[in-house]
């Protein structure tokens, strides 16, 4: 079922939560909201739910207005960062829960919902566990038995708070993966909230880059990461440096010094330049903007590098292992794939110029 | 018996603190001191009387007027207590409110009034002439002077015991188990009984067992308002008082034997019932 939103905003008293936010999510899809902390996301997935009450706006599933109706007549299917389990109830009973609440007329008959609970406990890989209490299980079993229990109830839409924050990275990565295969067993519209970029652009069909309570940019993972609409969204997902320039008559200049962009820019005034760490061309220094290397450091497969370009400038740099860079160096960086905003947010020249040495970058 | 301590130590594990052998001596040396001793100083005076004289006792029908009254009405006041209880605690720990913390406060006032001075004002406010009284005079209620007199008293002393004993517990309940519990569609009653309550049965019944032994155990207050009729509001601690009063030492440790052991009988049944819960709502 597609969910579609419209101009919703939410404040707090009179701190504005988010700003009219319009946004559809396709029927099927698996959708994250991402942003920094206070960005709104927790605050739009809970108005989706209804558990918050938004200030303006409306939501739509399918055709049917669901700000109109009340969480638990809503059919949305939510689950929580710290499980929210109930612990009295064994795990037969919390996923049996909204099941056998329903009013008489629509309830299951007993064996139905045990029937139901079981095979709901073999999808998320729990078999043989429905008597345990919630106490004896781990943090991936409890949010596994969580998600159990809001598919239960066959949800419009299933919707989730941060599942992964409360797990260490292992169980995490783990349940990622089996979290994405639920969601191609079942095709529940759903929509994650998470501040783990990683985890946004290795799960989601799409992003919703969110930040202090408006949308930033919404794309497919490589969509954000590869045309970042905003600086902000540059910013914030990947590594990047920031280069405050300026542009003039074509020329884009760090303070005095011209950047070898490859192509002239439109445009005209102060502007702040995104480079990815492994869009940078060593050369000699005087082949580019010439800058010392202040430190080397191992990163993952490589190695990484602070350059120094002056004037309290310096920039991140990967280098291969063809180059022997060591601290000290002077060494000249042109920059392979780049974006320029305008003081105004405006993104200059949207597709980067490529150069031929560049071009093997998008593996 | 030595063995005994010697197994229970073992079956529950070596642990990082030593002193196992101190802290259990001072504890039998503490707990006979002070309830041991006097407790069997008591059933040896009583057991003077031999058991028929005991019988003898027990099924006097003043006596046994006295008893069922005690017991009776404590058992309402900690039931009242109980749900009251729960209320009350509710509306401390959820909402925020001007002057919360006076009113939280103000619960445990019936722990630190002396009980006299509660019987009293309670026996002025309920009486036919009082506040309260002359507002439930004309429907034919009359409270100060009846059993029900005896209910308000205890009812207001044992209030402190499920307030606090509950309160904890339901600080720590998560906001998150209601919004799970409303997003699977029970409706807000539900979520209540289904959902909140079951987690703080054990409270609860700790709460209502205190309460209840306070209850049969206080004499102060409710004398002023009780007015102490036989067969209809004397209360046993108050026929204890009186067979003291008459000399009869034997007549008063039989009634407080008595009393003894039926509280004995009930508060470990209300223990049994407690760890039942607590196995069975407690996995927390």
């Amino acid at each position: 079922m597609e969910i579609q939103i419209r101009d919703l905003a939410k404040d707090y008293g009179t701190v504005p939560a988010l700003h009219s936010v319009d946004l559809d999510v396709k029927s099927g899809e698996l959708l994250a909201l991402l942003g920094p902390s206070g960005s709104g996301k927790t605050t739009l997935l809970r108005s989706i739910a209804g558990l918050e009450q938004a200030s303006r706006g409306k939501i739509f599933f399918g055709e049917e207005e669901a700000s109109a109706t009340p969480v638990r007549e809503r059919g949305v299917g939510f689950v929580f960062q710290h499980y929210a389990l109930f612990k009295h109830m064994t795990v037969a009973e919390n996923i049996g829960f909204g099941l056998s609440v329903r009013p008489r007329a629509k309830r299951p008959p007993k064996a139905a919902i045990r029937e139901r609970v079981l095979s709901l406990l073999d999808l998320v890989r729990l078999k043989g566990l429905e008597d345990r209490y919630p106490a004896q299980l781990s943090g991936g079993q409890r949010q596994r038995v969580a998600l159990a229990r809001a598919l239960a109830v066959d949800p419009k839409v299933l919707l989730l708070d941060e599942p992964f924050g409360a797990l260490d990275a292992k169980v995490r990565k783990e349940l990622r993966k089996w979290l994405r295969e639920i969601h191609e067993e079942t095709h529940y519209t759903t929509v994650f909230v998470t501040h783990d970029q990683e985890e946004a652009l290795e799960l989601a069909d799409r992003v919703v880059v969110l930040d202090k309570g408006r949308i930033e940019q919404v794309g497919t993972p490589d969509e954000v990461y590869d045309a970042p609409a905003t600086p902000f969204v540059f910013a914030f997902i990947g590594d990047s440096s920031e280069l405050p320039v300026t542009v003039d008559q074509g020329r884009v200049w760090l303070y005095d010094r011209a950047v070898p962009l490859g192509l002239d820019v439109v445009g005209h005034g102060p502007a702040r330049l995104f480079v990815r760490p492994q869009h940078w061309e060593v050369g000699a220094p005087a082949n580019g903007l010439a800058g010392v290397v202040r430190s080397v450091l191992r990163h993952g497969p490589g190695r990484r590098a602070e350059v120094e370009l002056g004037a309290g400038v310096s920039v991140t740099v990967d280098v291969s292992d063809d180059h022997a860079v060591r601290t000290g160096d002077r060494i000249g960086l042109k920059p392979s794939r780049w974006r320029l905003f305008l003081a105004d947010g405006q993104a200059v020249a949207p597709i980067p110029a490529r150069r031929p040495a560049a071009s093997g970058f998008r593996a | 018996m030595a063995q005994a301590l010697v197994l229970g130590r073992r079956t529950s594990g070596p642990g990082v603190l030593p002193g196992f052998g101190l802290s259990i001596g001072f504890t039998l040396v503490y707990l006979s001191l002070i309830v041991l001793i006097p407790l069997g100083a008591l059933a040896l005076k009583a057991a003077g009387l031999g058991v028929d004289g005991l019988l003898k006792i027990a099924f006097d029908a003043r006596v046994l007027a006295a008893l069922k009254i005690s017991f009776g009405v404590a058992f309402a006041a900690a039931l009242i207590n109980a749900i009251f209880g729960v209320l009350v605690a509710w509306v401390l720990v959820r909402y925020d409110f001007p002057g919360r913390a006076l009113v939280d406060a103000a619960v445990d006032l019936p722990f630190a009034l002396p009980t006299a001075v509660a019987g009293i004002a309670l026996a002025a406010l309920y009486a036919g002439n009082g506040w309260v009284g002359a507002l439930l005079e004309p429907y034919g209620i009359k409270v100060a002077y009846t059993p029900l007199g005896i209910m308000v008293a205890l009812v207001f002393v044992g209030l402190p015991f499920v307030v606090r004993t509950v309160q904890p517990l339901m600080q720590e309940l998560d906001r998150e188990i209601e919004e799970a519990s409303a997003t699977l569609g029970a409706s807000r009653l539900q979520t209540i009984t289904r959902v909140l309550l079951p987690p703080l049965l054990p409270a609860v019944l700790t709460g209502f067992a205190l309460a209840f032994a306070r209850g049969v155990g206080e004499y102060g207050s409710v004398i002023f308002i009780a007015g102490n009729m036989p067969y209809v509001s004397e209360i046993a601690p108050l026929l204890i008082v009186i067979k003291l009063e008459e000399f009869d030492y034997r007549g008063a440790t039989g009634i407080a034997l008595i009393m003894l052991l039926v509280s004995f009988a009930m508060l470990l049944v209300i223990n049994l019932i407690q760890a039942w819960s607590r196995k069975r709502y407690g996995h927390v």
